[in-house]
């Protein structure tokens, strides 16, 4: 036994519930506790007070007729508290009282039900017999009887040449519905191809988001931040589909702040950069900057960007830098980009090459 | 009148057949059974609530100029969806309510499902003969999130897209074919037209019927292997022992149902939830802080930020492997599959293959409840990541510094909460047994002769007693050569598996051990506050797995 000292036997359970039934390493002692049988029964106050019995009776049918009440004030509030038009308020308080009386009506419903079963319906505790689950060896037989007659009859068995064939056609027949689902998008072979490119291209002005103003590099002050459309993007014929993509945010810091890589020294306009908005994690608007550090957050999972360093992740699971949208002035002092994005924008997908670094 | 009735409805339907089996069917009453019957009552409700909601939803991204009721977003371009969501809220009276009531049922239908599901766990009852039932209820669970995340698309508001999007970027970093589901998925490119029609079949269609065919399926094995029960005086493992379905059970569960529905609609009067007027319609550009998905999709949110930086690699400059997406698909599976198939590991680590009806208490079962704890721990590290910017402006601590911690809860909490859990089990228990072998005290205090006090111990009746002492006990598994002379490899696993399994446990006090402890008073106490520790005592006669 567990307890030494105590010197009982102990034995492994036999297994009561059928030839299969192993109990595993479970034991015994042999001078287990009895199990004493159900305790006596206890009256409550209802059973033995004829006035107790009757005066809960009455509590819980008055508890139903306040759940008529309720839901007849419920249909009163459908027409005393009305929706009235431009008065968000009367919403709120069609909701609040339409709420309250049907709920009163529900949960006296559920209160008065539930007391009645506790104090006044019997309560003598009934005992249930268990069988096992299994079926009884006679019906497991003829179970097993069954299937074996089906399949003399059919021949299921014996011949695999029809059998085999019926499986193959089986297998077959669900294909073609695979195909059908290629529908479900359209024609395009190439969905890796247009994710690669974005509807800025040269010359195209950075507008105001949602407005479509075009912004001049001299509204651009030290320490602001600007989120940007394309000008172009009301004419877009799927807008929203060009703004997950195109979205940019534009800053202006002061240019020795900058550190610049070889081959984007042109990007910048004036301390003037522009990094596209969706977070290369997966996808959501990073639009959080903090002006003193010049950190862009990602509100979703976090994931930071340095302004600073070419908008390189400094925190979060993100990892790629957010790319940069080169850009310039055009004759009339707008930013105008020089080019579309030099990589694709936005979270990864398997076939973003490595290699799209200037 | 009623026996005419019936009598018209069984000649044609045998429906006294059915009465007769069901009719006083024998239920176990305990607080912790009424958890299922709470998440069942909540599907009905979002059935109901649902179907009225379907009335005047429109599910199509088409651009509407909105020109309902709401003010502040008169004659802005939206979706239909958008456009009727926010009709529903502002021009139906009450549709605002119908639809908070559903969308306040669906937060407490999956809160009651996991919560009836930890009591599943935590009281064994999942073991056989109900394993597949313990499958079909956790899978019903995944499919619950499947409803509560396409309906918290539908409306096509700001969130709900930005939630979208967050879908979409997880889909597109899958090896392989993740750009192409993604093209399927939402019918070209993001967002695309179809998506809000598309969730909305399967939101009202497809995993309304499979979760109606589960629920019942679920239903009928409950009814095959009827509930599980508590040890106590008079419960075997071959009865049941409670009140018949008609009248008391059934009227306790119908009272449930109204209690249930009365709570929700009284929630849904008084707080708002998911105000879809705040965010405005969908949009890929602006987005605003703080901003938290319903609480059952926090877990994989959370899992998304738990990812140290870097985590993603170019294969051969020429296919990009997304491990900061891919490591926490990974993190959640592994739950998901440990969770969902527990059943079978620790049958096959106990070797128990009986029927089991009687109910587990948590603390007999010292390391099945540690390990429940653990996975626990691990669910709720992800969980509160999900809040990890809430965190850190609520306790002024650095974004790193909180997701630092929780990464350290993700990895070391589980076997921190393993040790503590199995320690307090196997301190209950024993508390458990100083109770049998001495009875509480009973705070009189007596002066013996000899001049010393002692504190009176109240035996313990023989009922409450068996409440205590009715549990299994098992020794470890030792390895056994087969007929051949030889250990099979897998054997030793299991047995060392056992070993961990069984190694620290406290068998039940047995009637021997009560009367020594009587006979010699205190004599017993101190060998019964030992552990009992692997194969220490276990005499008996060999034991052979068939
Ligand atoms: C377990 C199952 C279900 C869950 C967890 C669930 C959850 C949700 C949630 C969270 C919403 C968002 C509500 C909001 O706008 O705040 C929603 C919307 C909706 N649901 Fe369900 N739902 C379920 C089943 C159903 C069923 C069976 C139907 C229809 C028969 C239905 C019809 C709708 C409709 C029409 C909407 C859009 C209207 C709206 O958003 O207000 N739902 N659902
Ligand atoms: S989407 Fe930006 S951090 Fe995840």
């Amino acid at each position: 036994m567990a307890n030494p000292g105590s010197g009982s036997d102990i034995v492994p359970v036999d297994s009561s519930h059928g030839p299969q039934a192993s109990a595993g390493t479970a034991v015994i002692a042999a001078d287990a506790f009895e199990n004493p049988g159900l305790p006596p029964h206890q009256q409550r106050v209802t059973d033995l007070d004829p006035k107790v019995d009757r005066r809960n009776e009455r509590g819980v049918s008055l508890i139903f007729y306040l759940s008529i009440v309720f839901s007849i004030a419920a249909i009163a509030a459908y027409f005393a508290v009305p929706i009235v038009e431009d008065d968000p308020a009367s919403v709120r308080l069609n909701n609040l009282f339409l709420g309250l009386a049907i709920a009163g009506a529900l949960l006296s419903i559920g209160v008065g039900t539930v007391h009645w079963s506790k104090a006044l319906m019997a309560n003598h505790e009934s005992v249930e017999a268990r069988h096992p689950t299994r079926g009884s060896e006679a019906t497991r037989a003829r179970a097993v009887e069954v299937f074996d007659l089906a399949d003399k009859e059919s021949g299921f068995g014996r011949r695999a040449l029809l059998r085999n064939s019926l499986i193959g056609a089986l297998v077959a027949v669900p294909l073609p519905a695979i195909f059908l689902f290629r529908d479900l998008a359209p024609k395009s072979n190439d969905p890796a191809g247009m994710l690669a490119h974005t509807m800025w291209k040269e010359g195209t002005r950075l507008a105001r988001d949602p407005y479509g103003t075009p912004i001049k590099a001299s509204e651009v002050t030290l320490g602001s931040v600007f989120h940007v459309i394309p000008e172009d993007l009301e004419e877009a014929e799927h807008k929203l589909e060009e703004k997950a993509k195109a979205a940019v945010l534009l800053m202006r810091l002061k240019p020795e702040d900058l550190n610049v890589s070889a081959g984007r020294e042109t990007w910048n306009y004036d301390g003037i950069v522009a990094y596209s908005k969706i977070c290369t994690h997966v996808g959501c608007p990073v639009a959080l900057y903090e002006q003193q550090t010049h950190h862009l957050l990602c509100p979703c999972h976090q994931s930071q960007f340095d302004i600073k360093n070419e908008a390189a992740v400094i925190f979060g699971p993100a990892k790629r830098p957010l790319p940069q949208l080169p850009i310039t002035v055009d004759s009339e002092g707008y930013l105008v980009a020089q080019s579309d994005f030099h990589e694709p924008v936005g979270p990864s997908y398997w076939e973003r090459r490595g290699d799209y670094d200037v | 009148m009623t026996g005419a009735v019936s009598s018209y409805i069984d000649e044609r339907t045998s429906i006294s057949g059915f009465v007769k089996l069901m009719g006083r069917k024998v239920f176990p009453d305990h607080w912790s059974f009424m958890l299922g019957e709470v998440a069942l009552w909540c599907f009905v409700i979002i059935l109901v609530t649902g179907t009225f909601l379907t009335f005047f939803f429109q599910a199509s991204m088409a651009e509407v100029v909105y020109e309902g009721s709401y003010t502040p977003l008169k004659g802005l371009e939206m979706s239909a969806a958008m456009a009727s969501t926010l009709d529903i809220s502002f021009d139906v009276r009450g549709g605002l309510l119908v639809r908070q009531i559903h969308h306040w049922a669906a937060l407490l239908f999956i809160a009651s499902i996991m919560l009836h599901m930890a009591r599943v766990f935590f009281t064994g009852a999942f073991r056989k003969p109900r394993e597949l039932n313990w499958v079909i209820g956790f899978v019903m669970w995944i499919l619950a999130m499947g409803e509560g995340f396409t309906g918290y698309s539908l409306p096509d508001d700001l969130l709900s897209g930005n939630g979208l999007r967050i879908i979409d970027g997880l889909i597109k970093g899958i090896p392989v074919v993740g750009t192409w589901i993604s093209y399927l998925l939402f019918g070209g490119e993001f967002p695309g037209t179809q998506i809000i029609g598309r969730l909305y079949t399967l939101h009202i269609l497809l995993l309304p019927a499979l979760l109606v065919a589960l629920v019942g399926l679920h239903m009928v094995f409950l009814i095959v292997h009827k509930h599980t029960q508590f040890p106590g005086p008079g419960r075997t493992n071959d009865n049941v022992v409670g009140y018949p379905i008609l009248p008391v059970y059934g009227a306790k569960m119908g009272g449930t149902f109204f209690i249930v529905f009365g709570v929700i609609v009284a929630i849904a009067a008084l707080f708002a939830i998911n105000p879809i007027w705040n965010y405005g319609p969908y949009d890929p550009s602006p987005v605003s802080a703080g901003t938290q998905p319903d609480w059952y999709i926090g877990f994989a949110d959370g899992a998304l930020r738990l990812v140290p930086p870097g985590w993603e690699f170019v294969l051969f400059d020429t296919w990009t492997v997304s491990m900061n997406i891919l490591a926490p698909i990974i993190a959640i599976t592994i739950w998901i599959v440990a969770v969902m198939f527990y059943p079978f590991i620790e049958q096959w680590i106990t070797g128990d293959r009986r029927e089991h009806h009687l109910a587990d208490r948590p603390r007999n079962v010292p390391t099945r409840t540690a390990i429940g704890v653990a996975g626990i721990v691990y669910y709720g590290a992800m969980f509160v990541a999900a809040s990890s910017d809430l965190i850190a402006t609520h306790f002024k601590m650095s974004m790193e510094n909180v997701i630092h911690i929780l990464q350290f809860t993700l990895i070391a909490g589980p076997f921190i909460a393993y040790f503590i859990t199995k320690r307090i089990c196997l301190a209950l228990q024993k508390k458990d047994r100083e109770l049998v072998l001495h009875g509480y005290e009973s705070g009189r205090i007596v002066r013996l002769p000899g001049g010393e006090f002692i504190e009176v111990h109240q035996p313990l009746d023989e009922y409450e007693r068996w409440r205590l002492v009715d549990f299994n006990d098992y020794k470890p598994l030792m390895v056994r050569p087969n007929s051949r002379g030889q250990i099979n490899p897998l054997e030793r696993v299991r047995a060392g598996l056992s070993r961990w399994f069984f190694e620290d446990r406290i068998a039940p006090v047995t009637a021997g051990e009560l009367a020594r402890a009587h006979d010699g008073h205190d004599s017993g106490s101190t060998h019964a506050n030992e552990l009992a520790t692997a194969g220490q005592g276990v005499g008996g006669p060999p034991h052979t797995n068939p």
